[in-house]
């Protein structure tokens, strides 16, 4: 896989069963987020193949698009838009411990405070497959371990994660892939 | 998609400043031409579809660098291209957005602008006319330039070179339908425009906005 003119990587296999779980290691520039942008059909593969159930998964990127729930590097959150509006869900805002901040404006929360906002919208998604960009950045330990539950129970209904991470996530049955 | 687009619009108007900057750069740029030739009526009558026309092209110009650009700074524009909308159907609604928060307004405010500068009362609808397809017109060449220009150092110096010389010719046919005495011929240029303009700005900007994300 290239970034412009660079080899990222090469020669990367991995798989993901259902409830199953991957972390992605390595020092920073290893190609972390570009394997993850590749999984979620954003960067183009210079070679190779990603399967969903053995059928080519990058042919229809919009059906792709709705396996998945992304957390990148950037939070995505609009500051003029309040948290409600971001996440409607209730039950997703308390996963991550900002219910009751629904109706303040996204320009007031810290920048943790908006990571968390960012992770309940991937909650509140539904989607089978996350893909986390290093989910805990800018986290305290409180949400970390909230963070570990809500794993839990999306990889306990079926779904599966594949995380890059340089600081240890709870993630006790997750398999890693060194970059 | 339309929980897109009514975030785009819930967007535009917490933003409600930038949106009024267009339509107030609109109404004081057509103010300049009565002041610096003079308030004679032949004078400005005569080149009245002119001016709100090239006002309204540049006005429309100013929030197209904001429309991606706030995007993929803050890392939304991923999420759009993952909201399972192809990337031409981001790029339509974001269109759909620029033409009612930008095209629609210009196009409402252009009629007593004509008025005051001196245009005959009945050629007022026709004017209206005209710039129903061309501010669509501008909405989908200049969103598509928005698209091809995201990530670009200069992006809001080169967006206007890409749309303008695009627009040259919805601005010959608009601005001649409004002073010619048979206007069915250019309006039917400008509808064909449109049609050819409808499928193939957001084909190119949804192209140009996947390179982009990459």
């Amino acid at each position: 896989m290239f970034r412009g003119e660079r080899l990222v990587f090469r020669d990367v296999g991995f798989a993901v069963p259902a409830g199953g779980a991957l972390l992605l290691r390595g020092p920073n520039g290893a190609g972390k987020s570009s394997l993850l942008r590749a999984v979620a059909g954003l960067t183009p593969l210079a070679a190779g193949r990603l399967l969903w159930n053995g059928e080519d998964a990058l042919d229809d990127l919009p059906t792709h698009a709705k396996r998945i729930s992304w957390l990148g590097h950037l939070d995505a959150v609009k500051l003029a838009l309040c948290v409600g509006e971001h996440v409607a869900e209730a039950a997703a805002l308390a996963a991550m411990g900002l219910e009751s901040f629904r109706d303040l404006p996204a320009k007031l929360l810290s920048a943790g405070q908006k990571r968390r906002l960012a992770l309940a919208r991937v909650i509140a998604s539904k989607a089978p497959l996350w893909l986390l960009d290093e989910p805990t950045n800018g986290l305290d330990t409180r949400s970390i371990a909230m963070l570990g539950a809500v794993f839990a129970g999306h990889l306990q209904a079926g779904g599966m994660i594949i995380a890059s991470t340089h600081t240890p996530l709870d993630l006790p049955e997750a398999r890693t892939l060194n970059l | 998609m339309r929980r897109l687009l009514g975030r785009e619009l819930r967007l535009a108007w917490r933003h409600a400043s930038d949106t009024a900057a267009a339509l107030l750069f609109f109404v004081i740029a057509a103010t300049l031409f009565p002041f610096a030739l003079g308030p004679d009526a032949r004078t400005l009558s005569a080149i009245a579809p002119g001016v709100v026309w090239v006002c309204a092209l540049l006005a429309a110009l100013l929030p197209l660098d904001r429309l991606f650009g706030a995007d993929f700074e803050d890392g939304t524009l991923d999420l759009l291209l993952l909201s399972g909308l192809s990337a031409g159907g981001v790029v339509s609604m974001k269109t759909l957005a620029h033409w009612l928060t930008t095209g629609l307004p210009l196009l409402l405010i252009a009629a007593p602008l004509a008025v005051m500068l001196r245009m005959p009362a009945e050629a007022v609808p026709m004017l209206l006319l005209t710039l129903l397809p061309g501010t669509m017109l501008l909405s989908l060449l200049g969103t598509m330039a928005g698209a091809i220009t995201l990530g670009a150092r200069r992006s809001a110096v080169l967006m206007p070179l890409i749309t303008l010389p695009l627009m040259i010719p919805v601005l010959i046919f608009g601005c001649a339908a409004v002073t010619s005495t048979h206007p069915q011929a250019p309006l039917l240029m400008l509808a064909a425009m449109l049609v050819l303009a409808l499928p193939l700005a957001p084909l190119a900007g949804g192209a140009a906005l996947r390179a982009a994300a990459e």
